[in-house]
């Protein structure tokens, strides 16, 4: 089933309804005729895009596309200049059921239990359930053996595991990735990777901005593909890798610059 | 030059013999001085944090000024508390001019402006690097607060020590508002300045071997400290 309603392609005219009308109980998110302009430049350009409950989309595009941007509105971290992002349920949707993983992680100046522990002080969890939990997230994690280690000094690989665990620390209902395994080696990115599946698997929703189509492939039911701030095309994983609709895609899939 | 020699060999038997009128001054500067560091810090810390992180109309004109401020001038600072304290002065009432409290006084003014300005400097480059992570948690300004003036606290530490090196080393503030009244105020460097007019060379150099000393000791607590933060990565 994807996991993302198909937008109007290549853009909608503009009395387009704002919300498809079908599935719309799946809908977990959707950005509405969403604009965002910096520096007088238009960063998104009229986007619309809705996200289903459950699943992994995986958000693709050349550089400057927008992918970052929208994982950030979506993250709360930026305002759309113009349109809205609605959730499904509460509005505006508590931080804690959002949780967001950079390229490099950002790791605080503690061991990786203390970590864990002050993340779950911010979302608000008592302390007497924190330290069952921390010790769930260890294991989930397979950082048992680092818990008392100061956790900047880990490997890129096991840093990016302790923020990943540290992202699903509070349940989220919606995990935003961007790029978190880019300077990663295989192993550890297979690690990550399984971490991804496992989240996706308890019913988190997996948004992750990647530029290696391996890894779409491997992991993404859906894809969503962006280009100058728009979407371009978006449908199931296996059918965007196998017969890409637009010429951007198929272009960027060849590997040709896109310009 | 055989005075020298034997100021020099009377002032090495003050510190061996831990001398009691030594002792005292130099219990007194610590009290002092930490004292004061104490409470600059109670102040700068959540002052420097929140210039660091909040944004209101004349911040900007805030943060020039913490910055001025570090290089106060000492007897300027002495002055303006020996004004406020004095029985003329706003706080005369309280009679605390020429007492260890207002000492303490003059070198908080004196301190605090430094801790303030360099805690801004180490929250503010740590909060570039947390903001969006802490947003995105939803973190409150005071879970922010907290959560950047605990893991700046190897920098903290080093801007305490900063403070502690410029009040121990000071002498204008003290010297204006405690008088250096023997056994009452006097402390390390006023008891230098003093002694040395008098020709009393020995308690002089004895005490300003020690101030060398601790200086030495202040460094080098920082350069361990700052090793130490490197190795576990909380630089």
């Amino acid at each position: 089933m994807p996991s993302v309603e198909p937008t109007r392609k290549p853009a909608p005219p503009p009395a387009a309804p704002p919300v498809p009308a079908v599935a719309v109980r799946q809908v977990a998110v959707t950005l509405d005729r969403v604009t965002f302009e910096r520096g007088g430049k238009r960063l998104l350009d009229d986007l619309t895009l809705s996200l289903t409950r459950g699943g992994i989309t995986a958000l693709m595009g050349p550089n400057g596309a927008g992918k970052s941007l929208t994982l950030r509105l979506l993250a709360g971290l930026i305002t759309p200049t113009q349109g809205r992002i609605v959730w499904d349920g509460d509005s505006p949707i508590p931080a804690r059921d959002v949780a967001l993983v950079f390229q490099k992680p950002v790791l605080f100046r503690r061991t990786v239990r203390a970590n864990l522990d002050h993340a779950l002080s911010i979302y608000g969890v008592p302390r007497r359930l924190r330290s069952a939990r921390v010790d769930e997230l260890l294991e989930i994690g397979q950082l048992r053996g680092l818990a008392d280690r100061p956790a900047r000094v880990l490997s890129g690989g096991e840093q990016q595991r302790v923020a990943m665990v540290r992202a699903l620390a509070a349940r989220p209902r919606i995990l935003l990735l961007d790029e978190p395994s880019a300077s990663l080696d295989p192993p550890a990115t297979a690690a990550i990777e399984g971490l991804v599946r496992g989240a996706a698997a308890d019913g988190v929703k997996v948004v992750l901005v990647t530029h290696e189509s391996g890894q779409a492939r491997r992991l993404a039911d859906d894809v969503v593909f962006l280009h100058r701030g728009r979407v371009v095309e978006c449908g199931p994983s296996p059918a965007f890798f196998d017969r890409p609709q637009s010429a951007e895609a198929r272009a960027y899939l060849a590997g040709l610059l896109l310009v | 030059m055989q005075d020298f020699g034997a100021a020099f060999g009377s002032a090495f038997t003050l510190i061996a013999t831990a001398d009691s009128e030594l002792m005292e001054i130099i219990a007194l500067s610590l009290r002092v001085t930490l004292f004061a560091v104490l409470v600059a810090c109670l102040i700068g810390f959540p002052l420097g944090a929140t210039l660091a992180i909040a944004r209101f109309p004349g911040r900007g004109v805030l943060v020039v000024l913490t910055s001025a401020l570090m290089g106060l001038p000492p007897v300027v600072v002495g002055l303006a508390v020996y004004l406020l304290l004095s029985n003329a002065g706003p706080l005369g009432v309280l009679r605390l001019l020429y007492s260890p409290t207002a000492m303490i006084i003059a070198q908080t003014v004196l301190v605090t402006p430094i801790v303030a300005a360099l805690t801004r400097q180490f929250i503010e480059d740590l909060y570039g690097e947390y903001r969006e992570l802490l947003e995105s948690m939803g973190a409150g300004r005071g879970a922010t607060i907290a959560t950047l003036l605990w893991d700046a606290r190897y920098s903290l530490v080093t801007a305490a020590l900063a403070g502690v090196g410029r009040a121990l080393a000071e002498v204008g503030a003290v010297m204006i508002v405690g008088g250096n009244i023997n056994h009452v105020t006097r402390v390390m460097t006023t008891s230098i300045a003093l002694e040395t007019s008098r020709g009393e060379l020995a308690l002089a150099l004895g005490l300003g071997i020690i101030l060398v000393l601790m200086s030495i000791l202040v460094n080098a607590g920082l350069i361990g400290l700052k090793a130490s933060a490197e190795r576990r990565a909380y630089a």
